[in-house]
């Protein structure tokens, strides 16, 4: 069972946020659910996991990219070709 | 002609001077899917006002090939969903019955193409998103191989199943749609050169082997789907198919490691969305954290919260090897499973969804109950392999679809044979 201290923890991870009055929901829903996901630890770990998918790399050339003023345009504070963020200390 | 079925989140008309197999067409785009100074919302208030500075690699290919783009359709918020209820622009509705869901989380092109405003769409498919709304809606649906169409320009939710595809009135036009964003695009590098030759296609399924696996007509298949799909199964065999029952035990594991895999990889991409390079501004003078969880909570709707709870959970210390270790464990198992039955069956066959088109509201409340309809689709984009989701026919008077699972790279076969399909009923 995981407790609703472990979803305000885990909300607080994920930086999502959650109120008082959505937590008793969203406690007794990721509960049915990771019960469902309970069949998995049925199965054992000892074998092997081949890798299905390769990565393809390329050559670390320069290509052109994106022209700065279009990647900007989305961001509410850009200045001086960089974009402002919240205050991290 | 007016959207009554909120099947576009905006409408556009966009015409290439280009002269090319789809001149003159329009064709609508998944609202997850970038276009180039149209915006792209994912239907999330957290993407509002984003306008891309680019377009996917599908959407360049689509306008290469004189595609007009007729605007970007509605979706389950990030794709995370069954019914296109969880997008933040209300839901797409099912124009057989505007009562009852789209189906999701491509609802809009699904809805689109059903309802007569394009002849084809773009959706994208990450454990059903594609062939659930062609079922729902009775179209066609095509989820290619895993590589097989760049998904450069796709915004992120699970990428390691997740692959844009083709939905269309019918097989052929679903074909030439896949024929022109099939291909290999260096910017991707999951992707593939495999592109399919349109003039390949003819109705065959004479003397194929075709799968039945019995899992697929378990316990939770409604029993009037069950038999709309066993008498499209009995008309393949009408059609010269050998039918032959098969087994995949795995699949019992199938939809918890999906929906482990999926909500740790949303987890992880979501986490990009924090306001600063794009969507709603956060508060500058407060400390970050506070600033992000600000925007986020206001940003993102209760699905995908959930999911992004359930994926960090599934990823943290204590719970990873319980959790995200063990699914990578079964995915590997169902990957075995459908390569050792698709080396002597040529095609696989059985129901899209369990069910058809619930109506709207009927399902939201319970999101493991919705989960669990996706029982049927998942297997596939777990395998990597292609399907298709072709109309076979009504139960409760709501179209039903068949959907046939073909080996990797194998789209050929299972365009043949659903064009085959097609033509005989």
């Amino acid at each position: 069972m995981v407790s609703k201290n472990e979803v305000l923890h885990t909300a607080k991870l994920a930086d999502i946020g959650i109120d008082t009055s959505e937590l008793g929901n969203f406690t007794e829903q990721l509960n049915a659910i990771l019960e469902y996901f309970d069949i998995l630890d049925t199965l054992s770990a000892d074998d092997v996991l081949e890798r299905p998918l390769v990565n393809v790399f390329r050559e670390d050339n320069v290509s052109t990219s994106l022209p700065q003023e279009d990647v900007l345009r989305n961001s509410h504070n850009p200045e001086d070709g960089y974009i402002r963020a919240p205050r991290v200390i | 002609m007016p959207d009554i079925y909120n099947a576009f989140l905006s409408r556009i008309e966009i015409s290439s001077s280009v002269s090319g197999p789809l001149s003159g067409i329009r064709v609508a785009v998944k609202d997850n899917i970038s276009t180039k100074n149209i915006p792209t919302t994912c239907a999330s208030k957290i993407l509002l006002g984003y306008i891309p500075p680019y377009d996917a690699h599908a959407v360049e290919l689509l306008k290469a090939a004189g595609a007009t783009i007729a605007g970007k359709t509605n979706m389950d918020e990030f794709g995370m969903g069954t019914t296109t209820e969880n997008s933040a622009f209300c839901p797409a509705l099912n124009p057989r019955d505007v009562t009852r869901v789209a189906g999701g989380s491509s609802g809009g092109s699904a809805a689109a193409v059903a309802g007569g405003l394009v002849p084809m769409a773009l959706g994208s498919d990450t454990g059903g998103s594609i062939r659930c709304p062609a079922s729902y809606c009775g179209i066609v649906g095509l989820k290619p191989s895993y590589g097989r169409v760049s998904r450069y320009g796709l915004i992120a939710y699970a990428n390691s199943f997740e692959q844009i595809g083709p939905m269309a009135a019918n097989v052929a036009d679903t074909a030439k749609l896949f024929s022109v964003i099939a291909g290999h695009d260096s910017r991707d590098s999951t992707s593939v050169s495999k592109p399919y030759d349109l003039t390949g296609l003819y109705a065959g399924i004479k003397g194929k082997i075709v799968g039945v696996p019995k899992e697929y007509f378990g316990e939770g298949v409604d029993k009037h789907v069950a038999a709309a799909v066993t008498a499209a199964i009995d008309r393949l065999e009408d059609l010269g198919a050998a039918i032959r029952e098969v087994s995949l035990p795995s699949l019992q594991y199938a939809l918890a490691a999906y929906y482990v895999t999926c909500t740790c990889e949303a987890s992880s991409n979501l986490d990009r969305f924090d306001g600063v390079r794009y969507g709603p501004e956060p508060e500058m003078n407060l400390p970050w954290h506070d600033a992000y969880t600000s925007v986020r909570k206001m940003g993102f709707g209760p699905e995908v919260r959930r999911r992004i709870l359930l994926g960090t959970f599934s990823l943290s210390a204590g719970h990873y090897g319980k959790y995200y270790v063990k699914a990578q464990h079964a995915k590997q198992l169902i990957r075995r499973d459908f390569f050792r039955v698709l080396t002597d069956c040529d095609l696989l066959a059985g129901p899209t969804m369990p069910n058809v088109a619930p109506k709207l509201g009927e399902l939201i409340a319970d999101p493991l109950q919705m989960y669990q309809t996706d029982i049927l689709t998942v297997p596939v984009n777990i395998a990597g392999i292609p399907a298709i989701s072709v109309p076979c026919g009504t139960a409760h008077g709501m179209p039903v679809g068949l959907q046939l699972m073909g080996r990797m790279f194998g789209e050929d076969d299972l365009l043949n044979a659903a064009l085959a399909y097609e033509e005989a009923i």
